[in-house]
């Protein structure tokens, strides 16, 4: 199945919904995603690189290289590949005005 | 009449290595408590999805859906029944002599131990790839952990690029389960793995079921390629531009890609306990010294992928065999480890038989030009790393601090070899002499307040 985003669904489509604010969109993924999986079948993207142009995506999906840090509204980051999304979460691809 | 307390061995890693270690402690009556990242014990190659996914184990793991059944199930068994500790979803990020600081999501805690048995197991061993900072460009055991653990493709159209068992076997997991993989491209020649194949041998089953993967990819499948670059647009991943063995030039269209060159040992826990390294030419990277029982002194043992890269099946005796060695040295009766000690040098044969056959892209990093990003996490580029060697000499660890390959929050993990590869041609020495970035703790990055909640 091909979503909004870069990622396409393959198994495991009988799953509840859950819903979470991307950049203040709401968007809905299914319940047993990680934060990674749910913001790439809406987005393109994860982050904005520090210290080049280019859009990241994410790159190991195991823990170990830290390229999928994204911001929340509210609270602390969160490494997405390694974080189940929960309802109601409210992500970032880029930190919120109030924090520049 | 006060009685000595029982020895606390703490076990780092829940993958095939980690798993034998604590069952077999737990046979000799003892109580290990075993860390690992992940929520559901299972480790690299028998990973598990999160609660609610519904394939089946034949689905998930294919030939070796037996073997990971049996190990979840003796894992979970011993832990219903309270006869180890399982401190799931917690990081070691830090050892200091006999205290572990672990992230968990209650913030930092400190658990201490009187032995410790590392199992850390390996990530994807990665050369750069100009364009590889890109949207898109994954680790090929990222592919294989999307599919498995979510069921999912990273993208609509996905070529593979590397060396290695896993490319042809995430290639073919991926065909299998409806993915549009475009192409698998190999850079070691048809010559080099003819040469590497008398080793393979020693585990024919093993060899042939990688040839029938190669098979199913059909024309997918080249090898002896050259890789030129991963062609990008606003969004990231456009195309793969690589030459074949002909060297005749292709543009292959895709919004993904996957690579890896066979595994590098995850070793940051090994070098913060102390242990020795040593540069191991076969595997084309640094590794920690230990005896072939996987002790690497001051009460530390060391087993499976993250010592030496033998596979699943080897990490299974190699975590029987650091438990033998660690209830051994605390005065406990130990098991006869004769068998397991033939079927590990048997095991072995075959893993530097494949270490031959998909080897390290030296080459290749060599010659990557001076704008090619080496350092992903800070892009770091080729000529800086270059440049720095001209400036400050070709010593590993004061080129990182120069040029900051390696401080990245990835610690070095995916640049490291690539960066000594590329100090190495700078100054015509090998990389062995290049010497070894040092780890650093915390391993992983702690958020400050995690610090902070601890006191
Ligand atoms: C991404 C990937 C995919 C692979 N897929 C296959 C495959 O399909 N088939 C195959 O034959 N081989 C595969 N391999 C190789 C295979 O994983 C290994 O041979 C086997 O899993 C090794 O077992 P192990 O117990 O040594 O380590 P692993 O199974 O890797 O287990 C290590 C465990 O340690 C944990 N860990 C590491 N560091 C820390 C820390 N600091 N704190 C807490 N926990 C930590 C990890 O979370 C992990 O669960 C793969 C390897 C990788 C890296
Ligand atoms: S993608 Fe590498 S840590 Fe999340």
């Amino acid at each position: 199945m091909i979503t909004a985003g870069r990622i396409v669904r393959l198994a495991e489509f009988d799953r509840a919904e859950v819903h979470f604010y991307l950049d203040g969109q709401m968007w809905s993924a299914l319940a047993g995603d990680t934060v990674l999986t749910a913001m790439l079948a809406s987005g393109n993207a994860l982050r904005k690189s520090e210290f080049g142009a280019e859009p990241r995506a994410g790159f190991c999906l195991m823990g170990a290289c830290q390229d999928c840090w994204v911001w929340q509204d509210e609270g602390p980051r969160l490494r997405a590949c390694s974080t189940l999304l929960s309802e109601g979460m409210r992500l970032r691809t880029m930190p919120s005005e109030s924090w520049l | 009449m006060s009685e000595t307390p029982p020895p606390r061995i703490v076990i780092v890693g829940a993958g095939p290595a980690g798993i034998r270690a604590a069952v077999m402690l737990v046979g000799a009556g003892l109580h290990p408590v075993v860390i690992d990242e992940g929520q559901r014990a299972g480790g690299q190659i028998y990973r598990r999805p999160p609660a609610g996914f519904a394939r089946t184990p034949d689905q998930l793991y294919g030939s070796e859906a037996a073997k990971a059944s049996a190990l979840h199930a003796l894992f979970d068994q011993l832990a219903e029944e309270g006869r180890l500790t399982h401190c799931a979803g917690s990081s070691v990020i830090a050892v200091q002599e006999d205290r572990l600081h672990v992230l968990g999501e209650g913030g930092v805690q400190v658990i201490f131990h009187d032995r410790l048995i590392l199992a850390t197991g390996a990530s994807d061993r990665v050369a750069p790839v100009p364009g590889w900072q890109s949207a898109g460009v994954y680790s090929l055991g990222a592919a294989q952990i999307a599919l498995k653990a979510q069921g999912v493709a990273l993208g609509q159209r996905i070529v593979l690029i590397g060396s290695g068992p896993l490319l042809t076997l995430v290639g073919a997991q991926l065909v299998k389960a409806g993915a549009d993989v475009a192409a698998v491209l190999d850079t070691s020649s048809w010559r080099q793995q003819m040469r590497g194949l008398w080793r393979l041998a020693a585990r024919p089953l093993v060899a042939l079921r990688g040839l029938a993967l190669r098979v199913r990819l059909g024309g997918r499948y080249h090898t002896g390629v050259t890789l030129e670059r991963i062609e990008t647009d606003g969004n990231g991943v456009s195309a793969m531009r690589w030459r074949d063995a002909g060297g005749r030039q292709h543009l292959t269209p895709c919004d993904t890609i996957g690579m890896g060159w066979h595994l590098r040992a995850e070793t940051h826990l090994a070098d913060l306990a102390g242990c020795t390294f040593i540069y191991d030419e076969r595997w084309w990277q640094w590794l920690p010294k230990t005896d072939q029982m996987g002790r690497a002194g001051n009460g530390t043992y060391l087993a499976g992928d993250g010592v030496r890269l033998l596979g699943a099946d080897g990490a299974e005796i190699a975590g029987r065999l650091a438990a033998a060695a660690c209830l051994a040295d605390l005065g406990f009766p130990a098991p006869s480890t004769a068998a397991d000690l033939r079927e590990l040098a048997r095991i072995e044969r075959f893993a530097c038989g494949l270490a031959s056959t998909f080897p390290w892209p030296a080459a290749m990093v060599r010659a990557l030009p001076g704008d090619a990003v080496v350092c992903r996490c800070e892009n770091v580029t080729a000529g800086d790393v270059r440049e720095s060697v001209d400036f400050g000499g070709g010593e590993a660890n004061r080129v990182k601090s120069l040029s900051r390959v390696g401080m990245g929050r990835c610690q070095g993990r995916y640049c490291q070899l690539a960066a000594v590869e590329l100090i190495a041609a700078q100054t015509g020495c090998t990389p062995a002499a290049v010497g070894r970035l040092r780890g650093q703790a915390p391993v992983r990055p702690a958020p400050v307040g995690a610090f902070l909640r601890d006191g």
